[in-house]
């Protein structure tokens, strides 16, 4: 079975985060991947840039809405993500269109640019 | 990290919300700060054994809120103070205090406390050094030693400063759309402001404002967190990303400063690059540009460029054209006039500059970039002129010294140089 593990935190402290203080997150963090990676148990690790850089674009039956910021209802869960290489914040809401229009049923996708990406490397 | 580590991290954090809402409540800001220290004191004190509270602001808002109430009793009245446990305990009014306090009180209150510090009775420099001491705490020492001043100079400043702003009497109510419009212009500026003194400040690798830079950028987050559909504040932030995001290149192992051009790319911070193209990119889709957005773009396109050579100053000369359009300065035509030296030589770029000398006779980089293109064209006795002129208006050390290698670098090669303007 393959997990998801999701990060979440209070984005006001970590944004207050000193250069050194960051460092020493990231180290320690990836210390800990270390063990994973070595046992080949570790699939991709990615960190989102900060929310400030997100859009959403928001789809109901017959109109989609593109909005700044992560403006998810409540009620949603997520339930899903992808990873896709765009040239242009344009072509990701296009790709993000494509889905919701192939989607039925209304919901939002949440466009968040990568800070960083390791591949992994686990047995498929 | 240990738990005061994450204690300190969550008051710096929740300082500018907590400030701003004891400010409306107190209208004094000595009183708010006051309260608000009032209020760490206590949470150093129970956090650790009560655990973080729900929201770290509402918390200090509470607690700076009675303490301060308190304080005016006990000057009215010689009263006792309730006991710390009935202080700290506050699980359940914390809680409803939350509820009340949703985002857009926040907002509100931040914004009017950002503009209390942006007030522009109050010169620039004491704009800077308000903000910092009341929004983001740091210490009037910290302070003093980012605008190299004495601490004493600088804490008079500052109460100099307070006492115009509790003289001029500020509007408390909650700013309604136009005026909102407005604050977020001004706060816009006086972050940039902030920045800038970091920036310009900085005379080394170690150089201290580089906290001034982090502190800028940080206010820039928080105010795209209150606005996170204006794609000027998002112009902003990447703007103050991208130029941050050089500080270890722009000077060598000695504090010289080190230009652009010559800079080692990989030593920019390619994570603050990345989050600031992404920031522009999402800007650019509102259609509204603006001078930050634009700024941001030229930064951007440098930033792009993996070699100086690769670096579109076609386009960047367009940028600064939209930016003469958008916010007409002579300094923003002496930065156009750099891209013009690289696509059409000095010759051009330098007919576009000479105009400019009335009104920027005080401006050392007018003075260094006339010297450097009157170098380019062989025109050695004028260039050391006007390198000459730039040195008496350098504002810092590494500025001066740059110059002053510009100069030993005519002094060596005399005879090019003369035989060139001989020919002129």
């Amino acid at each position: 079975m393959l997990y998801a593990v999701l990060c979440y935190n209070d984005e006001s402290v970590t944004s207050a985060w000193s250069k050194e203080e960051e460092d020493r997150v990231m180290r320690d963090l990836t210390s800990v991947q270390r063990k994973y990676v070595e046992a080949g148990k570790l699939g991709p690790v990615a960190r989102l840039l900060p929310t400030t850089a997100a859009t959403t674009l928001r789809h109901a039956p017959g109109e989609t809405i593109v909005i700044d910021g992560p403006f998810a209802e409540t009620k949603e869960q997520l339930l899903g993500f992808y990873l896709i290489d765009c040239g242009s914040l344009d072509e990701a809401l296009d790709f993000a269109r494509d889905l919701s229009t192939a989607n039925p049923s209304s919901g939002s996708y949440e466009i968040r640019p990568l800070a960083l990406y390791k591949p992994g490397e686990l047995p498929s | 990290m240990t738990d005061t580590a994450w204690i300190d991290l969550a008051l710096v954090s929740a300082r500018p919300q907590a400030m701003g809402a004891l400010l409306r409540y107190f209208r004094n800001l000595d009183m708010a700060e006051e309260a608000f220290q009032e209020a760490c004191i206590r949470a150093l004190k129970t956090w650790p054994k009560s655990g973080p509270p729900r929201d770290p602001a509402a918390w200090l808002i509470f607690v700076g809120r009675n303490s301060g109430i308190d304080k005016v009793r006990r000057q009215a009245r010689e009263t006792v103070l309730p006991p710390e446990e009935l202080l700290s305990d506050l699980e359940d009014r914390e809680s409803e205090l939350a509820d009340r306090l949703d985002g857009s009180h926040y907002r509100d209150d931040i914004l009017r406390l950002l503009f209390v510090c942006s007030n522009p009775a109050l010169p620039a420099t004491q704009q800077i050094a308000l903000a910092l001491r009341v929004v983001s705490g740091l210490s009037v020492r910290q302070i003093a030693r980012a605008f190299l001043v004495s601490e004493a100079a600088m804490e008079q400043r500052i109460t100099r400063a307070k006492a115009r702003v509790a003289a001029a009497g500020i509007p408390f109510e909650t700013p309604d759309a136009a005026d909102r419009a407005e604050r977020l212009a001004a706060v816009a500026t006086m972050i940039y402001l902030v920045f800038n003194e970091g920036y310009s400040a900085m005379n080394g690798p170690e150089g201290v404002s580089a906290d001034l830079c982090d502190e800028a950028i940080r206010l820039a987050r928080l105010l795209l967190r209150l606005f996170p559909a204006e794609p000027e504040i998002m112009g902003l932030t990447a703007l103050l990303l991208l130029q941050h995001s050089r500080a270890r290149a722009r000077f060598d192992a000695h504090g010289a400063i080190v230009l652009l051009e010559d800079q080692d790319r990989r030593l920019w911070n390619r994570g603050m690059i990345t989050e600031a193209l992404a920031m522009i990119d999402k800007a650019m889709r509102h259609r509204r540009p603006g001078p930050y957005q634009v700024q941001a773009a030229i930064a951007a396109l440098h930033a792009r460029a993996e070699r100086p050579e690769l670096t579109d100053w076609e386009q960047i000369d367009l940028l600064y054209q939209t930016l003469e359009r958008l916010q007409p300065s002579p300094v923003v035509t002496l930065n156009r006039a750099v891209a013009v030296s690289k696509r059409e030589g000095p010759e051009a770029a330098l007919a576009l500059v000479e105009p400019l000398g009335e009104r920027l006779s005080g401006y050392f980089y007018y003075h260094g970039l006339r010297g450097g293109l009157l170098k380019q064209m062989g025109r050695a006795r004028e260039a050391r002129v006007a390198f000459d002129r730039a040195i008496a208006l350098a504002t810092n050390a590494a500025e001066a010294a740059y110059i002053r290698m510009q100069l030993d670098h005519l002094a060596a090669e005399p005879g090019r140089a003369d035989l060139a303007e001989e020919k002129q």
